[in-house]
């Protein structure tokens, strides 16, 4: 990294904003508005129990029991945002291609639109909502928003558990190592040296 | 997608048990087993795969990773593509199978993804994802739209003139390499399958894509002693360079004495219809000294039946050069 001009300068880029920057203008950014329209839900889609087929299952997301009905063919990642109204996971391509739906099951980063909700009765499951909360950010959130780690945002939420994950695997020093291990999650507006400078920012001051 | 009844059965024999009861193990399946769910929920999503039923495996016991009493390597059905490639008697003794599966998908779909369903895994050929669009492979007799159409990606080696599909996979190319055996637990009791007759050409049935039957499971696939001194490489060449399918790939298990070789497997993945393990490449190896012009001759025998479509005669070369580079790799 110090052998790269750009990096380096990112990276000072980077730590003078963690310095100076509070965290409450992130919580618009990094959770949305879905945090305050958890368990808005109409009770109706909530429970599921007008849906023909619909089984009974226990999600538990960020660390509470939701006992729920769903359809079997409702994807972790529609459960999530349209039953639990967990809207932080976002739905980019639905097949698997772009990252934005990930999260973590049992500590391990997935997609969720390709799983089903009923796979996951007893896992731990974890959105983006579950990682910091606005007056306390998770750090990667905090260096999220310090490197301008994005532009639009939809892809942010998938890109920053990603990257939480990427914390406990096996990942190089190197942001080549880095971009390798990210190559899962797209960002059509180009936020990558950004999102890597995050990501080594955290990784070099854990 | 269309309405399916989820099972989760309590054991392997009552998951084979349901599953005896489908119509087909092949295209048109009207039961599937679900592990990581990468793939058949992909194809689901677009009803290329409409199961009535789908039969969770993940909570039986397949998810180990043992060395056999003859020193080999057992790997379960559904262990996690991430745990097999970072398992350290993998990527000590059988480092291109790591490296392969490394080099295939992200880490997200690593970590969903298993050894059975990769085993699995179908074709991303854009006519067979296409319900709009013929496929012999997902409609038999309709027709192969690839031959006159989008082709550069698809394959050069096992085409028919019904389909051109590409096998996807790069963890069966080094399985191809490592000659790794499949075992399978069937409502006539247990069997074994070299993962070279696993796959089937596609011939004139397309659709037929393994040797599978209703209520065949796979359980665990095993892997051979490691080769005592082989060198081990996985390459894979694609249009960009992480996240992508292969253009063209091989893997490379070499043992090299006094400048000779005297050991090798080869398999090519991207190319061909199948994983594809080449005798021919290996029979030209054996016995030459371990240097570029004999791995460049390798090479061409490799591709030497190969068929170009109107997009893909680059192929061809691409694949001859990858195979020997990675025999380069092995000898460097």
């Amino acid at each position: 990294m110090r052998d790269d001009p750009q990096s380096g300068q990112s990276n000072l880029t980077c730590q003078a904003l963690l310095r100076t920057t509070g965290g409450s203008a992130a919580a618009a950014v990094m959770a949305g508005d879905s945090m305050s329209r958890e368990g808005a839900a109409p009770a109706a889609i909530a429970d599921g129990a007008n849906i023909a087929g619909a089984v009974p299952i226990t999600l538990r997301v960020n660390g509470t029991d939701r006992p729920l009905r769903v359809d079997p063919r409702t994807t972790l990642l529609d459960c999530l945002r349209e039953t639990l109204a967990l809207t932080g996971t976002k739905k980019g391509c639905d097949h698997g291609q772009c990252g934005a739906c990930t999260v973590h099951v049992n500590g391990r980063r997935v997609n969720a639109c390709l799983t089903l909700a009923v796979m996951h009765a007893g896992d731990e499951i974890t959105t983006i909502e579950g990682l910091g909360t606005p007056d306390a950010l998770h750090p990667m959130q905090a260096a999220f928003l310090a490197c301008d780690g994005y532009q639009c945002g939809y892809c942010t939420s998938g890109q920053i558990m990603s990257a939480v994950a990427l914390l406990t695997e096996h990942c190089g020093p190197d942001d080549t190592a880095v971009k390798e291990l990210m190559s899962g999650n797209i960002c059509r507006c180009g936020a990558y040296a950004n999102i890597v400078a995050a990501i080594q920012h955290v990784r070099k001051h854990p | 997608m269309h309405p399916f009844a989820f099972l989760r059965p309590a054991d392997t024999a009552a998951a084979v048990a349901s599953a005896a009861q489908a119509n087909t193990a092949q295209q048109g399946a009207d039961m599937r087993f679900v592990a990581g769910g990468t793939t058949l929920l992909d194809l689901m999503k677009l009803n290329v795969e409409t199961p009535a039923r789908v039969i969770d495996i993940n909570r039986l016991p397949l998810n180990q990773i043992e060395v056999t009493p003859d020193g080999g390597l057992k790997i379960g059905a559904t262990v996690r593509n991430t745990d097999l490639a970072h398992h350290p008697t993998v990527q000590r003794d059988y480092a291109v199978l790591s490296q392969a599966l490394l080099a295939g998908a992200s880490a997200q779909l690593r970590n969903m993804a298993t050894t059975a369903g990769n085993l699995l895994q179908r074709t991303r050929c854009v006519y067979f994802r296409d319900t709009a669009m013929p496929c012999n492979k997902r409609e038999p007799g309709t027709g192969c739209p690839a031959i006159t159409g989008t082709n550069r990606t698809l394959a050069v080696l096992g085409t028919s003139a019904h389909c051109i599909a590409t096998h996807p996979s790069d963890m069966c190319v080094a399985m191809a390499a490592l000659e790794a055996t499949i075992h399978v637990q069937g409502p006539q009791g247990t069997r074994t399958i070299p993962v070279g007759d696993f796959h089937l050409l596609p011939g004139s049935t397309p659709h037929r894509e393994t040797v599978l039957e209703p209520g065949d499971l796979i359980t665990h696939v095993t892997l051979p002693p490691p080769v005592v001194g082989s060198r081990q490489v996985y390459l894979k060449l694609r249009d960009r360079a992480s996240y992508e399918f292969a253009l063209a790939s091989a893997a490379v298990v070499l043992t090299v004495a006094g400048g000779h070789v005297t050991r090798v497997r080869v398999a090519l993945g991207g190319v061909g219809t199948k994983p594809w393990r080449s005798p021919e490449a290996e029979a030209a190896l054996v016995g030459q000294p371990a240097h570029q012009a004999h791995f460049r001759t390798a090479a061409e025998v490799a591709l030497r039946d190969a068929k170009p479509q109107s997009e893909n005669a680059f192929k061809i070369e691409l694949a001859t050069r990858c195979l020997t580079h990675a025999l380069q790799l092995a000898t460097a």
